[in-house]
Order: C-alpha cells, then sequence, then structure tokens
C-alpha cells in the first residue's frame, strides 16, 4: 500500500517542530495532541504552506518536497483537498460558485468526484443558490467540505474542521465526514484535539506533543497501550472495535453486530445490515469470569478472551489487557485479580455490561 | 459652463487625461506595492510607509522641485529618456503618479490588510494559481479598496496645483490643467471664468468623496 513520508524540522519564534511521520495512504489518519502541539503548523507543511527549509515529502511514489533539490511544490499543484478550521468560503460567490470554484480548475479527465455526489453525500442540495452570508456555520463547513471534495483530491486534509460548531452541528458533522472516506475512497488527514471525534472517526493516530510525534499507530493500539493511554484521558481507557451489523431482533430491541468472527448485541439500530458500526467498550464496564462459556448469565455480550497482559494501576486496581480477535481492556480491583488467580496466556470470558455505540461517544 | 472659454475646454482635457493616465499607473504599480506593504514583515515596511506617505505632507513645491530636477536633461530620468522631459506631458505624469501615490496605496493596503491571506490560501488549495487566486479571490474581496483608490487618485490628481505649476509650467494644450487655468484667470482679473472652474472643481470634489463614503464605509481613508 503506498504510504506518505513527511520530514520537517522547522523552528518557528515560539516553537520547533520537529517530526518524522510515515503513515499508509487509507483511511483517515488523526493528527492529535493538546492545543499549542503543533497539529495545524503540521498540516500546513503537508500542504506546503510554511517554509520548511529542511523538508521532505513524499506521496506514494511523487516526491513534493526535498528541499535538498530546492524542491517544494506549491498548494496548487500538490493533489491536496484542504479544509481549515473556518470555512473559508469566497464571500463574492454563492454556494454553487464556491463549490465549483475548484472543480472547473482540474484537468476534465481528472475529475473522479462529481458535484451530484457530494451534494448528496453532503446534503446541500438546497442550498446551492443560496448566499454565502445566509449560511450557518455548519452548512458552511459543510460546503468548504465539498468544494474540497470537488478537486478530486488524492489526499484531504481536514484542519478541526468541526472546532467552530456546537455539539449538535458536530454530531450532524461527524457522519458525512465518515462517509466521505467509505464513499469516495479518499484517504484523510484529520486534526483534532477532541477525543470524541478522535474515538469516532480515526482509523490510525498520530500523537503530537510538543512540536514532535511522540506515537503512531491504531486507534486501538494506542487506546489499550499503557505508554499512550494517558494522552486520551483516563475515562477514556478501553477499546474501540468497528463492527458490521449482521441482524436485527426488533421483538427484543436488539441488533445484533460482527467483527472477527465475535458478535456483539446492542440496542436496535436503525441502520440496515451490512452497516460498518464502530463501538467503543470501556474498560470499568468489562468485568472477567473464569469457567464454561455457557454459564448462565443475564450479561448478553460474553466473549472468550486470552489474557496478554496484567498493568498494576494503583494500590487497589489493576488493568487486564486481553485478545478477543482485537484487544479489549478490562478494569479489575487487585482483590479480584487474587481471587481470580489470572496470568498471561490464561482463558478467561469478558462480561461486557455496556457497548457505547458511535454516536453515543459525546463529551 | 458656459463662462469656459476654448483654453479652459483643452484645461479640463488635460486634467482629466493626466488624471486617468496616472490612475492607470499607480494601480498598475501600487498593487504589488500594497499588497507587499500589506503583508510583509520586512523591517523596510515603515520606510516604505512613510516615502509613500509624504507628499500627504510636504509642500508641493518641495516635491515639484525634486521632480523638476529629476526630470531635466541631467537628472536620473531625463538621463534614461535623453531629454528633458520637464514641462511636458509625460513629466506631469511622473510627477502626478508619485504625489498622488499615497491616495492610491493606502485604500489598497486596507483592503489587502483588511482580506488578509486566509481567502488565498483557500484558492490556492482550489488548484489556483497565485495569479489566478488574485484576481478571481483577492480583487473582488478588495473591491471596495480599489473604487477607493481610484476615485481619491483620479480626484487628487485633478486637484494637484504646486506640481503642476514646478513641473509643468502651464503650456496650453499640453501641461496647462484646471487647477493652474484658475490661478491664471485670478491673475489677470478674470473672476467670472475663476468662479465658473473653481465651482466645477468644488462641486466636482464633493461628489467625488460623497460617492467614496456613500459606496464605502469598510476601508478608512486616509485623507490629510
Amino acid at each position: 500500500m503506498s504510504r506518505l513520508l513527511a520530514c520537517f524540522d522547522v523552528r518557528f519564534p515560539t516553537f520547533h517542530l520537529n517530526v518524522d511521520l510515515d503513515v499508509p495512504l487509507s483511511g483517515i489518519t488523526a493528527i492529535f495532541g493538546p492545543s499549542g502541539s503543533g497539529k495545524t503548523t503540521l498540516l500546513r507543511c503537508l500542504a506546503g504552506l510554511e517554509q520548511a527549509p529542511n523538508g521532505f515529502m513524499r506521496f506514494g511514489n511523487d516526491i513534493w518536497q526535498d528541499e535538498k533539490i530546492g524542491l517544494s511544490l506549491p498548494l496548487y499543484k500538490r493533489p491536496i483537498g484542504y479544509v481549515f478550521q473556518e470555512p473559508r468560503l469566497f464571500p463574492h460567490y454563492n454556494v454553487r460558485a464556491n463549490l465549483l470554484y475548484g472543480y472547473k480548475r482540474i484537468p476534465v479527465d481528472e475529475r473522479r468526484i462529481v458535484i451530484e455526489q457530494v451534494v448528496d453525500i453532503l446534503d446541500i442540495g438546497h442550498l446551492l443558490e443560496r448566499h454565502i452570508h445566509k449560511l450557518s456555520g455548519g452548512e458552511q463547513q459543510r460546503v468548504a467540505i465539498g468544494r474540497a471534495l470537488l478537486t478530486s483530491p488524492k489526499l484531504l486534509l481536514l484542519d478541526e474542521p468541526l472546532a467552530s460548531l456546537d455539539i449538535q452541528r458536530k454530531q450532524e458533522l461527524l457522519p458525512f465526514i465518515l462517509r466521505l472516506h467509505q464513499e469516495l475512497a479518499v484517504p484523510v488527514i484529520y486534526v483534532s484535539h477532541a477525543i470524541t471525534e478522535i474515538l469516532q472517526l480515526a482509523d490510525r493516530v498520530a500523537l503530537l506533543k510538543d512540536g514532535r510525534l511522540v506515537g503512531v499507530g491504531t486507534l486501538n493500539e494506542l487506546l489499550t497501550s499503557v505508554t499512550y493511554r494517558g494522552s486520551f484521558g483516563s475515562h477514556r481507557i478501553g477499546a474501540v472495535l468497528d463492527t458490521q451489523i449482521v441482524g436485527h431482533e426488533p421483538q427484543y430491541g436488539l441488533s445484533q453486530l460482527e467483527f472477527s468472527g465475535r458478535r456483539l448485541f446492542v440496542p436496535l439500530q436503525s441502520s440496515a445490515i451490512g452497516q460498518a458500526v464502530r463501538v467503543h467498550i470501556l474498560a470499568n464496564d468489562v468485568s472477567l469470569v473464569i469457567g464454561k462459556s455457557n454459564a448462565p448469565t443475564s450479561v448478553l455480550n460474553v466473549l472468550e478472551a486470552t489474557v496478554q497482559e496484567i498493568r498494576e494501576i494503583d494500590h487497589s486496581s489493576v488493568e487486564v489487557l486481553l485478545d478477543i480477535g482485537a484487544p479489549l481492556v478490562a478494569g479489575i480491583t487487585r482483590k479480584s485479580l487474587v481471587t481470580l488467580g489470572i496470568k498471561p496466556g490464561d482463558r478467561v470470558f469478558a462480561h461486557i455490561k455496556t457497548v457505547a455505540l458511535n454516536e453515543e461517544i459525546i463529551d | 459652463m458656459g463662462a469656459l472659454t476654448e483654453l479652459d475646454l483643452s484645461a479640463l482635457w488635460v486634467s482629466v487625461r493626466l488624471a486617468t493616465i496616472t490612475v492607470i499607473v499607480l494601480l498598475i504599480v501600487g498593487t504589488p506595492l500594497a499588497w507587499w506593504l500589506a503583508h510583509t514583515r520586512s523591517r523596510l515596511r515603515p520606510i516604505v510607509e512613510a516615502a509613500v506617505a509624504l507628499p500627504i505632507v510636504l509642500p508641493p513645491t518641495v516635491l515639484g522641485f525634486y521632480i523638476l530636477i529629476a526630470l531635466g536633461p541631467y537628472g536620473p530620468l531625463g538621463q534614461i529618456a535623453h531629454l528633458s522631459l520637464a514641462f511636458t506631458f509625460t513629466g506631469l505624469v511622473i510627477a502626478s503618479v508619485f504625489y498622488s501615490m499615497p491616495f492610491v496605496i493606502q485604500p489598497l493596503q486596507s483592503a489587502f490588510e483588511a482580506a488578509g491571506k486566509a481567502p488565498l490560501e483557500a484558492a490556492w488549495s482550489l488548484r489556483a494559481s497565485k495569479l489566478d487566486a488574485f484576481l478571481t479571490v483577492i480583487s473582488p474581496i478588495a473591491l471596495r479598496g480599489y473604487i477607493s483608490a481610484i476615485v481619491l487618485g483620479f480626484a487628487h490628481t485633478m486637484g494637484e496645483f504646486g506640481v503642476v505649476l514646478m513641473v509643468g509650467g502651464s503650456i496650453p494644450g499640453e501641461t496647462r490643467v484646471l487647477s493652474t487655468t484658475i490661478f491664471e484667470h485670478v491673475e489677470v482679473m478674470e473672476y467670472a471664468q475663476a468662479h465658473a472652474i473653481s465651482a466645477f472643481m468644488l462641486t466636482f470634489s464633493f461628489l467625488v468623496l460623497l460617492a467614496v463614503y456613500i459606496t464605502n464605509r469598510r476601508f478608512p481613508i486616509h485623507v490629510s
């Protein structure tokens, strides 16, 4: 699979960006870190908007920047779609003219994404003839995303596109962003300092701190790792599973999800069978049982698991890293650990009390 | 207008021609300069800004004197042209460009500062080259600045007197403009004609400023 390679070592008056990024060009890669960690600057470097004297960047097989030979493609020559924190729509054009601004500027044979598609995904058909100042913040940001998509970019850079929106608008826009890469297959680099957005969107995360990359991995690897989970906030400890809806049981008000051959029950979903659903299972919602798999229990979601690692948290609690075909974390007391007597390699049953669905992951 | 003679009408024509050409030259020269002033972080910026603003505070005779020297057969501009540009229409255009520069640069600079770089970056991200982005995004956003610049530059050139007298010498049909015509009418006690032209200039100037203030409330207009 083709990859994105980027090395930047840039000193700014107040801050030093020093990153060496290597990620596959697929799905959504989140650049996550606290405010001031350099996320936006890194994104601007990727776009060629910042002077990076020693910069190097390779997109698949194309070199976009190699300062050793004095090469740095200007942004307008890079096949990038960029959505800024503010919508930056052109006030002298209406919505349609904004959408078509980039579309008209790319060669006809490179137009893979057409206006009907974008209008449909972003639900902006009723806005096309409107003036920019008549749009709400969420509508403006949707048009900005659409405008970027219509350049048929090979890489979409999103800089906290939800930051200026209220929580309701955020929830409205998130599904659109998910659909973007599912339906249009454009790799996305998504900058955010909001863990909720990362949990819902990211396939892989690059953790940025004080201008340096401190960790890169899949969301689940980082969420379940001792080294990095602190970056996400202690109450977020747990695992994220990407599942598919495989069945509905309306008589019980339940839907069935599948991942790695395992099944989970969740409250009845409105989405159709086959739809992708991401769930988040917090460590504190997982308890462990040793014994037969058919032991009766009121808990619906019981999964066989292998103990991989036991981590000391404090004098009363421990965390157990499990393998259920994907990583899962259980938070239990030290007393329970002693009672169960489990050690790495043991088979146990994970009782999952709550499965948080994608849209329920909110602040 | 009935009191205007043929000579007065030719002075009006010279004034309009001079103001039009001056504004066109200033828009071509002033756009990149104003853009640079609006966005540069160079230490030279205040020096250039002060130099551009000089004609606002300098007595027109001082400016006129130096331009006269420069345009003369031994001045730098005269050397380039291989002849004396003093007392010619071309010389007058050169003088007017300097004299009216702040009135074109300042509204453009304010407009570019107000527009910022954000729309430009957005345009680049949509495959617009630098020139394309400037023409299709920045100039429409800065349109009011351009209207101010054009109107003020034109009106200010129409109204110049001291510099014209120093550099142009009021040669009929060549360098005699409306403002110098009034002076000459008064000198020979032709008050009726002086009245007519003065009233015209007064009305013209007021209407121009009125138009600017009505159409343009966003960008500050620096009129000394």
